[in-house]
């Protein structure tokens, strides 16, 4: 049973990983570097998008993803009682 | 008060600051000077690893690279930030949960071995002197263009700060010294941005100014910008020239690169737990994103800013140009440090500042009469000049000077840790000296942190030619090096022993050798480098800047091959894995 519950949270996490680096690879390799031409046919305000995300966007990203992957990783830890203290 | 006396002023507050600091937050025992004791909170820790993080380079080198480079600029930006979610997601609240004090300490407990301890431990020496004599540089270079000392003076004073807080304090002097580094340099960094911005654009918020339109003409600053460098022969700022293999490549080195960097992984072992680590890369990269995503606003405001200062009229015509007698008084300034050059070749009396090696604009060129480019214009001005072009008082110039001092210290004396630690910790107690005291290993630390210093010092006052390459060295090494043996020690528990050494191997002498054959590091004496540096004779088409993920990739393949033609790692070794991918034990592991 504990060694289910175990693998269950480590799965549970290597999941969020996965979505988590998928959003981090679309948003600076897939925008900034891969679309960036057909992206900056788009505006965004006095920006072409591509651009964008490349020198602005790709960066807000990282940071909201880490807060988020803490966030999620906390209540993860919480439900598969792992948590600290 | 004269400008240069308000920079000694200022500059010294915050010597003293940093001191007293040191004096506050002495080292008691090893694990404060390690490890800061494990008791720095997540937002502090934060602010510590963004100033570790932001070298000289980023503070005063990024933004008019970006502003040369344009789009291009852009392997820096994300390079330079996206690794902090591999740190988070992947290393930083494992190797916590571990709970030792070194990088390499972790190497040798989770592949069993003295060997990969040692391997691991050259791999950081390389990468971290390699990056720590570039800061060393950096503080004499401030020195001397803000306070008109030698650069060798300069570099005596910088040797001589470091010295009092990282020997007095290790980490924990050093962690409270970072904070209130951060504060100064971000300060410093943002108010002339701040200026500029309104300046420009009247948007005070350089991140939105960067996209809006330039006052009093509807058409945005980009857009703008587009136009008038096209219009003088440069490559449009928006777009790139690297292929995008390259782009691509020379970003994941960087990002990986980030992430497999000692001095960085090693902050996230102060936090107290294991979800502070994760909190606390969060709070690093916001405080790291103020500055990254302020530096390509300033980089463009810069570019546009010059480019219409040099050119006010139309492009071609007769009085289009600054005539030189009536040029801005900071060009004089900058004239006399040599980051500025100007030189008449049509003998016209103005300043023509255009393109000249691109060969489709030399009939338009020699059209306007132009016999060549007239002004030469380091990229470091964009930076240290800006307060000046923007017509900032002078205790804003006094500010930057101490933001770039601060920024070259507090990264420097992070990387003097890790490679003090490495030698007192991962060589003098992990391999010759086992039953070492405490108290001995807390000398044999401080020694060690002296000598890096002077090392460093010496680097810095005579760089050898490698020193010149962190993007490629540094960071490539990290990147193929210990970034891949790390990871598969947490996520696969069947790596052992000879696979981690065989990968390791690998990654540095596959990186490191291509690195050598297109640029020469230290067998440049030899003549010059074996191969000419240009993309015909690239490997897939990808510079030594960006190799680091080929060496990578070399490392996993062999490290997971190897492994599996050999025994697996022993049973503790699995416990050890399992016991560092949850933050606490599940209740059986207790009975």
């Amino acid at each position: 049973m504990h060694t289910k519950n175990r693998l269950a949270y480590w799965r549970a996490n290597l999941r969020l990983v996965a979505i988590c680096l998928a959003i981090w690879f679309v948003c600076s390799y897939g925008f900034g570097v891969l679309f960036v031409e057909q992206l900056n046919h788009v505006r965004f305000g006095g920006f072409q998008l591509g651009f964008w995300f490349a020198q602005q966007g790709s960066i807000y990203i990282f940071v909201a993803l880490i807060f988020f992957y803490a966030w999620r990783m906390n209540r993860m830890d919480k439900k598969y009682d792992v948590h600290e203290d | 008060m004269t400008l240069q006396a308000l920079t000694y002023i200022v500059v010294g507050l915050s010597f003293v600051l940093y001191i007293g600091i040191a004096i506050w937050s002495r080292a008691h025992n090893t694990g404060d000077f390690y490890i800061a004791g494990r008791g720095v909170s997540p937002i502090a820790n934060g602010m510590a690893t963004a100033a570790d993080w932001m070298s000289a380079a980023s503070f005063i080198s990024m933004a008019g690279l970006i502003a040369f480079l344009g789009y291009d600029g852009s392997v820096y930006l994300m390079g330079w930030t996206g690794g902090y979610v591999l740190l988070a997601l992947l290393l930083a609240p494992y190797l916590r949960k571990f709970g030792k004090f070194t990088v390499p300490e972790f190497i040798a407990e989770r592949y069993y071995s003295k060997t990969a301890r040692i391997v691991a431990v050259i791999c950081l020496i390389f990468i971290s002197f390699t990056y720590v004599a570039g800061q060393m540089r950096g503080v004499g270079i401030v020195f001397s263009r803000f306070l008109e000392v030698d650069v060798t003076v300069g570099l005596l004073i910088g040797m001589g700060v470091v010295f009092v807080y990282a020997v007095l304090g290790g980490m924990k002097g050093i962690t409270y010294t970072q904070v209130a580094q951060y504060c100064v340099l971000i300060f410093a960094y943002t108010v002339p941005a701040v200026f500029i911005a309104i300046q420009i654009t009247g948007n005070p918020i350089p991140q939105l100014a960067f996209g809006s339109e330039v006052a009093d003409t509807g058409t945005a600053l980009l857009d703008k910008l587009d136009d008038i460098v096209t219009s003088l022969g440069f490559n449009q700022y928006t777009s790139g020239t690297k292929s995008r293999i390259d782009v691509f490549c020379i970003t994941m080195a960087l990002m990986v690169g980030t992430a497999g960097l000692p001095h960085v992984i090693v902050r996230f072992f102060t936090v107290p737990k294991v979800r502070d680590a994760r909190l606390s890369a969060g709070y690093a990269l916001l405080f790291i994103a103020i500055l990254y995503t302020t530096a390509p606003a300033v980089g463009s405001m810069a570019r546009y800013n010059l480019i219409n200062t040099i050119q006010p009229g139309e492009v071609g015509s007769a009085d289009g140009n600054l005539a030189y007698d009536e040029r801005p008084g900071w060009l004089d300034t900058w004239q006399q440090t040599g980051l500025v050059r100007f030189d008449d070749r049509n003998g016209d009396g103005r300043i023509q500042y255009y393109n000249d090696a691109n060969p489709d604009f030399a009939p338009q060129a020699a059209d306007y009469g132009w016999e060549g480019n007239e002004l030469s214009v380091d990229r470091d001005i964009m930076v240290l000049a800006n307060p000046e072009i923007a017509g900032l008082p002078n205790w804003v110039i006094a500010l930057v000077a101490a933001g770039g001092i601060a920024a070259a210290l507090s990264t420097a004396a992070g990387l003097l840790l890790v490679i003090s630690a490495a030698v007192s910790h991962d060589l003098i107690k992990g391999i010759f000296v086992p039953h070492i005291s405490e108290r001995h290993e807390l000398l044999a630390s401080r020694v060690a942190a002296a000598f890096a210093i002077a090392v460093a010092g010496y680097l810095g006052f005579d760089p050898p030619g490698w020193v010149a390459q962190v993007v490629a060295f540094a960071f490539g090494l990290a990147a193929a090096s210990l970034f891949p043996v790390i990871l598969l020690g947490i996520f696969f528990k069947r790596v052992n022993k000879q696979g981690a050494i065989a990968g390791m191997l690998t990654g540095l002498l596959f990186t490191y050798g291509y690195i050598e054959y297109f640029k020469g590091l230290f067998l440049k004496w030899m003549g010059s480098p074996w191969g000419e540096n240009v993309a015909e004779h690239w490997l897939f088409g990808i510079s030594p800047e960006g190799i680091g993920v080929v060496g990578m990739g070399l490392n996993f393949v062999v490290a997971i091959s190897v492994s599996h033609l050999t025994p697996p790692p022993p049973e503790r070794i699995q416990h050890l894995v399992e016991h560092i991918r949850v933050p606490r034990h599940f209740d059986e592991d207790h009975a």
